[in-house]
């Protein structure tokens, strides 16, 4: 029982921060500042070449 | 702000980009799976649960082999409902030698968790031969087939040392019996003592209502008459059972 | 020596097989393996006539290889099409129970004909087609390997011949969406490397400093799908010249192994990949690039990792222990944002453009398989929550789910790729038909809405008969009553089916006229008034 009731812990509370963290760290990532030109140069990639 | 300059390395480096998002979906699998694989209450011990006998799990194979777990369940359900029109619900230890399971994931026809000995054998004979002659609403493909082919029994050893390989515990004894086993158990007149000690609560009977030939029919037949039929309710302590 | 090294390997696997149907241990063996012999054989005999003995040309390194692709999207077209015949078929036997023909043609073999062959042959083909196809054109290199691209191809079509046959002669591991056996799944294991390989090579050895977003899409498709095929599949083989295996799990541990595939299948096979395509295709057809690159990053992130959880919510209310299906149930919630988040980052690429929608049917059915999208991605999330799931799993409800995001995002997405690639790679100026494409569109719609529709009633009307109580606090209806109550929506469930169908067998024939280089005479779309709707259109 004892694994079992730390898993249990760990999904509802520190767990679950930890993904919310993640989540946060992703988007502020993408969407560092200085990040729009490079992004804008990658999305048009498709259309240098036919 | 170099923290925030890496993503844009991984945006350039294949090998890295492979290996971060190869990571990323591991944790899932190591978080929610595995622990289920070494938690000791996954699978609580249930007393009457022993290996298929070998013609059961001939049955089983023919189960497997029509496909017909896209349409029925091995599974019940918690529900009133359920557990009215199909029995106790379904525990893990049930299908703890079910591999692969077959808890099915549709019901297009009834649950068989514990269609055993509800009906007669000549009941499911005609019903497997020719559905719509006892179910006139019932949308299932006739399998008369089967009572015209003859049963391996020849190759059933095999498919219990390979049971024993991935963790069933068939013992030297049930292999070497394997096929006199599957034989005595379609037949009314032979002696199962035998059977019956390594299997116990096994039923011998002439399943396919064919005396002369050891079909494909005898061996679903009896995998169905035993389905749900090995756990003794009556005595299974249900507070002790609980996840 | 052109093909030297082919030969004597597509020689050495019709040996392999030839030596499996001699020492066969069953009978079902025996006859897939013959299966297997006539096939390579006969690849081998053609390679042989196809070679010639001069000394192979250099390889223009500088043009991309298009020739696998080519084939893929034949295939692709194809494998549609018989497909969707099974289906059909299969549904009309729900119907018209007297279809079954035993033992080959019964429900229960033919139905994983049906699902393997639109997953893994229809979808499975566009994939590998058009991830060669995107990975050149924003790597602007060739594809890596020289003729590995073409084991790819010839190899995932023996893994998809392979895996019906045996279906239909009773060879399934019965694992939904697993079903080929031990050697089969070895032999797709290895194609599946292989491709890794033919993929990354071609990543590696890009001109393009920046990898596009829709390879990170492939890429993790590719390697999250090994990984799940080959845990989900160990298995021990019965004999090494039979075609019987039993898994090496059991029971609560099986069942979370194979949904963890399971659903990963329809996240990392149906969805991952698919959205890949959706950020090539949509900028291209549109001619914009995509509505938010960084979005695009968050989107791919937060998908892949929220996807991996969701599997244990098709085992709720089972034997497996509650806090795994807790887990699955909340993550398959959460997986609402980022799938949403795709879907508006698709959709808004057209900002600007919606126009196209009335004169472009290739764009239309790009938009409506982008709705389909966001309309399953918001139906999975609901039916994940328990107590909805209490009525919803084991009915057509389920049913209808599956084929909404199938039929719907996989279908449409891929009849627009396929519209879209077609002219490119065959070099013609435009489609045969851009009127038979809007007809295609429709068809597809009202099969899907058809086909939904009644699979929602069906499914919602069996999950409340079974629970309806009386007054007495009896049961009201015996199991077979229910199924009988299902026989009107099974008609119906099948002519929406032939609805889609023939909206396949229409693409196949506008592909068939592209390719050979035939022009339909006909007004183009939404220019001039004819068009219906544009009648109310105050004039510019």
């Amino acid at each position: 029982m004892e694994t079992y009731t730390a898993m249990r812990h760990l999904a509802d509370s520190w767990g679950l921060l930890a993904m919310v963290l993640f989540f946060i760290g992703a988007v502020t990532f993408a969407f560092r500042p200085g990040s729009r030109a490079l992004s804008d140069d990658a999305a048009r990639i498709p259309f240098r070449d036919e | 702000m170099s923290f925030l300059n890496r993503h844009s390395r991984l945006e350039k480096n294949a090998t890295l980009l492979l290996i971060m998002s190869l990571l990323v979906v591991t944790v899932g699998g190591i978080v929610e799976i595995a622990p289920l694989f070494y938690l000791q209450n996954t699978v609580e011990k249930v007393k009457g649960m022993r290996p298929y006998t070998p013609l059961e799990l001939a049955g089983r194979d023919i189960y497997i082999r029509e496909g017909c777990y896209a349409c029925h369940s091995q599974m019940i359900r918690p529900f009133r409902d359920e557990v009215e029109r199909y029995g106790h619900y379904s525990l893990a230890a049930e299908s703890m030698y079910d591999h692969s399971f077959q808890w099915g994931s549709k019901r297009t026809g009834p649950d068989l968790a514990r269609v055993g000995q509800r009906y007669s054998n000549e009941w499911h004979v005609q019903h497997l031969i020719e559905p719509r002659s006892v179910v006139p609403e019932s949308v299932m493909p006739a399998y008369a087939f089967l009572k015209d082919r003859p049963l391996d029994t020849k190759g059933i050893a095999a498919h219990l040392v390979a049971n024993r390989r991935v963790g069933v515990p068939y013992t030297d004894e049930m292999i070497a019996n394997a096929e006199a086993d599957m034989k005595a158990q379609a037949d009314p007149d032979a002696d199962v003592s035998g059977l019956e000690a390594r299997y116990p609560k096994a039923r011998a009977a002439n399943f396919d209502g064919d005396k002369q030939a050891l079909t494909e029919m005898d061996a679903m037949v009896a995998y169905l008459q035993m389905l749900g039929t090995l756990v003794d309710f009556s005595t299974y302590d249900e507070a002790a059972g609980r996840r | 020596m052109k093909y030297g090294t082919e030969i004597v390997f597509s020689a050495i696997l019709t040996l392999i097989a030839l030596l499996g149907a001699a020492f066969a241990v069953d009978d079902a063996f025996r006859y897939h393996m013959l299966i297997a012999v006539v096939l390579l054989g006969g690849f081998t005999i053609a390679l042989m006539r196809k070679e010639d003995f001069a000394p192979a040309g250099p390889v223009d390194d500088t043009r991309y290889m298009d020739g696998p692709i080519r084939y893929g999207v034949i295939a692709t077209v194809f494998w549609g099409v018989v497909g969707f015949l099974a289906g059909v078929l299969v549904a009309a036997q729900l119907a018209f129970p007297d279809l079954n023909l035993e033992p080959w043609l019964n429900f229960g073999r033919l139905r994983p004909l049906h699902t393997s062959g639109v997953v893994f042959a229809f979808g499975g083909n566009i994939l590998i087609a058009s991830s060669f196809y995107v990975v050149q054109r924003t790597c602007r290199a060739r594809l890596f390997g020289g003729n590995l691209a073409w084991f790819v191809f010839w190899g995932y079509q023996l893994f998809i011949v392979m895996a019906a046959t045996g279906y239909l002669l009773g060879i399934t591991q019965s694992r939904e969406y697993a079903e080929p056996e031990w050697y089969v799944d070895l032999w797709l294991t290895i194609v599946w490397v292989v491709y890794l390989f033919v993929f990354m090579g071609t990543v590696l050895r890009r001109k393009e400093p920046h990898i596009y977003v829709a390879n990170w899409f492939y890429m993790s498709f590719i390697i999250t799908i090994a990984m799940l095929h080959v845990l989900n599949n160990l298995a021990v083989p019965v004999s090494f010249v039979g075609s019987k295996s039993y898994s090496a799990f059991s029971g609560v541990q099986d069942a979370v192994t194979q949904w963890w595939y399971g659903h990963n299948a329809v996240a990392f096979f149906l969805t991952i990949p698919f959205l890949a395509m959706m950020y090539y295709f949509v900028p291209k057809q549109v001619n914009r690039p995509i509505y938010s690159y960084r979005l695009s990053i968050v989107h791919f992130w937060s998908i892949i990792f929220l996807y991996i959880w969701a599997g244990p919510h098709h085992l709720h209310y089972t034997a497996v222990p509650d806090w795994a299906q807790t887990l699955g149930m909340v993550f398959s919630i959460m997986l609402w944002m980022p799938s949403w988040g795709g879907m508006i980052n698709g959709l808004m690429t057209l900002s600007g453009r919606w126009d196209l929608i009335r004169t472009d049917p290739i764009v239309r059915l790009m938009v409506a398989a982008i709705a389909f999208y966001g309309m399953a991605t918001f139906e999975g999330p609901m039916l994940s929550i328990k107590s909805v799931n209490a009525l919803s799993h084991y009915t057509d409800w389920t049913i209808a789910h599956v084929h909404a995001g199938a039929l719907g995002w996989n279908g449409m997405i891929t009849f627009a790729a396929v519209y879209f690639l077609v002219p490119k790679l065959w070099g013609r100026e435009r489609l045969y038909s851009v009127r038979m494409v809007n007809w295609h569109f429709w068809l597809a719609t009202l099969g899907i809405v058809l086909y939904a529709s009644s699979m929602w009633v069906s499914g919602i009307m069996q999950g409340l008969m079974w629970r309806e109580y009386d007054s007495q606090g009896f049961l009201v209806y015996s199991f077979v009553e229910t199924v009988a109550a299902m026989h009107p929506y099974y008609v119906m469930r099948v002519t929406g089916g032939l609805f889609y169908l023939t909206g396949g067998f229409l693409m196949a024939w506008n592909v068939y006229q592209t390719i050979r280089g035939r022009v339909r005479d006909e007004t183009p779309m939404g220019v001039p008034a004819p068009v219906a709707g544009a009648a109310v259109q105050p004039a510019a």
